[in-house]
């Protein structure tokens, strides 16, 4: 019965595993359920926003503000917006490996990059990576507060403004659905000439104090709303990832238990059936 | 009937108000406002208060924001706040606890303290209590 005791302890350490995993798919889904109606809930701010901004954009045209005028690029920033923890499955790695892979594009046409990182995985992927990171955040936790992105916003905004970089873009997993998570890489400026989808007749709002100070104004809140969209996005996408990954977690264990349960079984089989020909041989000889 | 105008508060966090109202009346960058329904194209700042709308059929609503902007169109009325809570919701002690706070870091300015988001910080917490106050009168 020797290598029965080693099985039997073995499974005893897998079954504890199988409970962790399982209770974690348990709290991932309640959770993405939770992260779901966030996203749902930012949804109709960027929509109005865009709209305003829409109209903005076609209805002034003497003043055309820094942000929506492209100009060359000799420097990129990205906002990369991660997890805070892991044991999401390939969610953190597929997104760098998309930011690398850009990054490679930019560095081929003699192009650097600047970056701003929330959430400990990017910020630990950058410390590796030896990218420029302007800013850092992280720590926001299940139930992200736009106040949490503000600063490293801010920080890019001023870059931008400055001329320190000539491109903006967020990188966030974009929750498709349960299963599917896509990393995607989204221009915040220049903004997209799509946002700004033409309105044919003609008219104007008043502006109260004047133009440019409520553009100032709106464009701000505008990219901080896209930023906290994609981190209201991830937190969903990371959940989902976490649910499937400690689904499929749970099936392995489960699977490792079954086939050492067989394995132990044998083993004891053999030993009985061993300590009963011994007997009989004994018994014979007497 | 009265006319009505379709309204939207929403933050960045979520959907506050959505629904018919009779009028609205909002204290802009420039000064106090008053929107009916048929109001001309109008985009302005908004200042830390309250939004004061009257509901179809006449019912009174209170939403405080700490600021935001504001888009009017002849059929529909956008609040784009800040940090939208709703008046009910709003917690009294936090908002002395906040002016006390600025008050004493205005008196207390160090070499590198910011005057302008003290200055916002004791504006917006003015503006919680004002509102607080009123929803006591009533």
């Amino acid at each position: 019965m020797a290598g029965a005791k080693e099985i039997k302890s073995k499974i005893g350490s897998i079954n504890n595993t199988r409970k962790i995993t399982s209770a974690m798919e348990k709290v991932a889904v309640s959770k993405m359920r939770r992260a779901q109606e966030r996203v749902a809930h930012s949804r109709p701010y960027a929509e109005a926003m865009r709209k305003v901004i829409g109209n903005i954009a076609n209805g002034t045209i003497e003043y055309r503000h820094p942000f929506l005028t492209e100009r060359d690029v000799k420097t990129v920033g990205y906002i990369v917006i991660s997890t805070d923890r892991g044991l999401c499955g390939g969610l953190n790695t597929n997104e760098f490996k998309r930011v690398s892979q850009d990054l490679k594009a930019w560095k081929d046409k003699g192009v650097k990059a600047e970056f701003a990182v929330i959430g400990n995985k990017a910020t630990a992927f950058f410390k590796r990576f030896g990218g420029k990171v302007l800013a850092q955040q992280s720590g926001s936790g299940d139930n992200p507060r736009l106040a949490d992105v503000i600063g490293s916003v801010r920080v890019m905004l001023n870059a931008y403004s400055e001329g320190k970089i000539d491109r903006l873009y967020v990188v966030y997993n974009k929750f498709v659905n349960t299963m599917k998570q896509e990393p995607v890489i989204e221009q915040l400026l220049p903004l997209p000439k799509a946002e700004l989808s033409a309105r044919k007749h003609s008219w104007d709002y008043i502006y109260e104090p004047d133009p440019k100070v409520i553009l100032d104004k709106l464009l701000d809140r505008f990219i901080e709303s896209q930023v906290y969209q994609g981190v209201v996005e991830n937190a969903a996408s990371e959940q989902a990832a976490r649910m499937v990954a400690m689904k499929a977690a749970t099936d392995n264990a489960g699977s490792l238990m079954d086939e050492l349960k067989l394995v132990y079984n044998k083993a004891r089989q053999a030993a009985i059936t061993q300590e009963l020909s011994e007997i009989v041989g004994g018994a014979a000889a007497v | 009937m009265a006319m009505t105008v379709q309204l939207d508060v929403v933050s960045a966090e979520e959907r506050i108000f959505s629904g018919l109202v009779e009028s609205i009346q909002v204290t802009g960058s420039e000064g106090e406002l008053g929107i009916l329904p048929g109001h001309i194209p109008l985009l302005t700042g908004i200042k830390p208060g309250m939004v004061r709308i009257v509901k179809q059929f006449g019912e009174e609503h209170l939403i405080y924001v700490a600021g935001g902007v504001l888009e009017v169109q002849p059929h529909t009325v956008t609040v784009l706040a800040d940090v939208a809570i709703r008046a009910e919701d709003l917690d009294e002690q936090a908002a002395l606890a906040a002016q006390k706070k600025a008050e004493e870091a205005m008196q207390h300015a160090g070499a590198d303290f910011n005057y302008a988001e003290a200055a916002a910080q004791l504006a917006e917490a003015i503006a919680q209590l004002r509102l607080i106050q009123k929803l006591r009168k009533k």
